[in-house]
């Protein structure tokens, strides 16, 4: 690859996006529904090591926690507590539903950062259909619990009668892009981090300005761990900030 | 070779200029736009939602939860031990406190009763005492007055006899009585 680089005229070859590409695992075909891919390998190892942070580190079930047991013990408790805070007692039986949509996120986006690794959440077709998910199960559980007065959601009834309308309208337009901003903010940090850790890798192939990128991509791989973490706590407090207006959709 | 740079030239275009696919089989710009894996990574996606979502619900969850309430418990239990010991504490104190004020109360009666004990003993010792004193003087005093009494008849007779001897020496015819009664009347007088 480096004689091909130099080959070319300049010798910088930038290939930020070339991460993100979905290959079939075995073989080079087209990318059919049920091929096994980069995204299937991924998705499996963060749900082998989902299973083994809160299956297997827990199997001793002590009453004096390990290390492991603590950090399945930590991540129950924030999400726990950030449901009950957030979306209130009645929103504690969509916990394990939220704790699903938290632990994968999480999971994928640390793993994401392992070198060479496929970043399942920097791809819009995974955010939107988490994003997708939840807003479906917030509408459907807001018009199965409230019917029709679930509509009250987008008529403030606290501002001013001839505001209301237009209130109303902004209000509809907000609620029908969350799931676009929802899954956009998730998979967009994702990817711009990402691709611009690759930019930095790509200047590193020019031997003066190659300490510097290799301090720019320590200095970026440490915000990379900072944006994985905050953008699963993001989703999962937004998820829980929707599931409050579905339960209790007055103002 | 050199069609494999051109394609690398390609990408690298496409890349840079955001430019979508330009073919079926060539990477586009943006692979997150690239709707022919979608149905890929959606289906794969709810494969791996729904596995986690088993496992965390079936198994991680309730024993996690159980772990947490099993803590609770123990904690609550060992602080209402806790609890329970302090106030066995207390009251031992306690106890302890009533027990020493006690003896204290006991040691002061004892204390008082000896001394009262010896008081007494000290009384009757020195009545005892002073009766004997009594006795002893009086039976002192009684001889005093016997030897005092003695002591008188023998002035008496001394003095009768003298008077006697002296009349007689005198020359004079000493009368027995009336000596005597010479005597008294001087005794006396």
């Amino acid at each position: 690859m480096a004689t091909e680089a130099q080959g070319e005229e300049g010798g910088l070859v930038f290939h930020p996006m070339d991460q993100f590409i979905v290959k079939p695992l075995f073989g080079d075909g087209a990318v059919g529904m049920f091929t096994i891919t980069n995204v299937t390998l991924w998705m499996a190892i963060a749900v082998l090591a989902i299973v083994g942070l809160m299956v297997l580190a827990t199997s001793r079930r002590g009453v004096i926690p390990s290390r492991g047991q603590s950090i399945a013990e930590l991540a129950y408790g924030f999400v726990y507590k950030m449901v009950e805070d957030v979306a209130g007692k009645d929103g504690v039986k969509f916990f394990p539903y939220i704790m699903t949509l938290f632990m994968f996120i999480v999971t994928a986006n640390f793993l994401g950062l392992v070198p060479m690794a496929f970043t399942t959440t920097s791809h819009f077709a995974v955010t939107g259909v988490l994003a997708l998910l939840v807003f479906f199960t917030v509408t459907i559980v807001g018009f199965v619990k409230h019917g029709t007065t679930f509509l009250g959601l987008f008529w403030v009834a606290s501002a001013p009668l001839a505001l209301r309308p237009v209130l109303a309208i902004i209000e509809v337009i907000s609620y029908f892009v969350r799931p676009v901003s929802h899954s956009i903010r998730l998979g967009g940090n994702l990817m711009a981090g990402h691709a611009v850790v690759k930019v930095f890798a790509g200047f590193a192939a020019i031997a003066v300005v190659s300490p510097l990128s290799v301090v720019a991509i320590t200095a970026m791989y440490g915000l990379e761990l900072l944006v994985a973490f905050i953008q699963a706590y993001v989703f999962t407090i937004l998820t829980c900030v929707y599931l409050k207006d579905a339960l209790h959709p007055s103002h | 070779m050199a069609t494999e740079t051109h394609e690398a030239v390609g990408e690298g275009l496409a890349d840079a200029t955001g430019v979508a696919a330009h073919g079926a089989d060539a990477a586009p710009g943006m692979p997150q736009l690239d709707f022919s894996t979608f149905s890929n990574q959606i289906f794969w996606l709810m494969v791996t939602l729904v596995v986690i979502y088993f496992v965390l619900s079936r198994i991680a969850l309730p024993r996690i939860a159980a772990v947490l309430a099993e803590r609770q418990g123990a904690i609550t239990n060992d602080l209402t031990a806790a609890e329970d010991l302090k106030r066995q504490a207390v009251e031992a104190e306690d106890a302890y406190n009533k027990a020493l004020a006690d003896a204290r109360a006991e040691a002061q009666k004892i204390v008082a009763e000896a001394k009262e004990e010896i008081q007494a003993e000290l009384d009757a010792q020195i009545a005892k005492a002073d009766a004997e004193i009594a006795a002893k003087s009086a039976e002192s005093e009684k001889a005093i007055a016997e030897i005092r009494a003695t002591a008188m008849e023998n002035v008496e007779v001394v003095a009768k006899d003298t008077a006697g001897e002296i009349v007689r020496a005198l020359g004079g015819k000493a009368d027995a009585s009336t000596v005597d009664a010479a005597v008294n009347n001087r005794i006396k007088g």
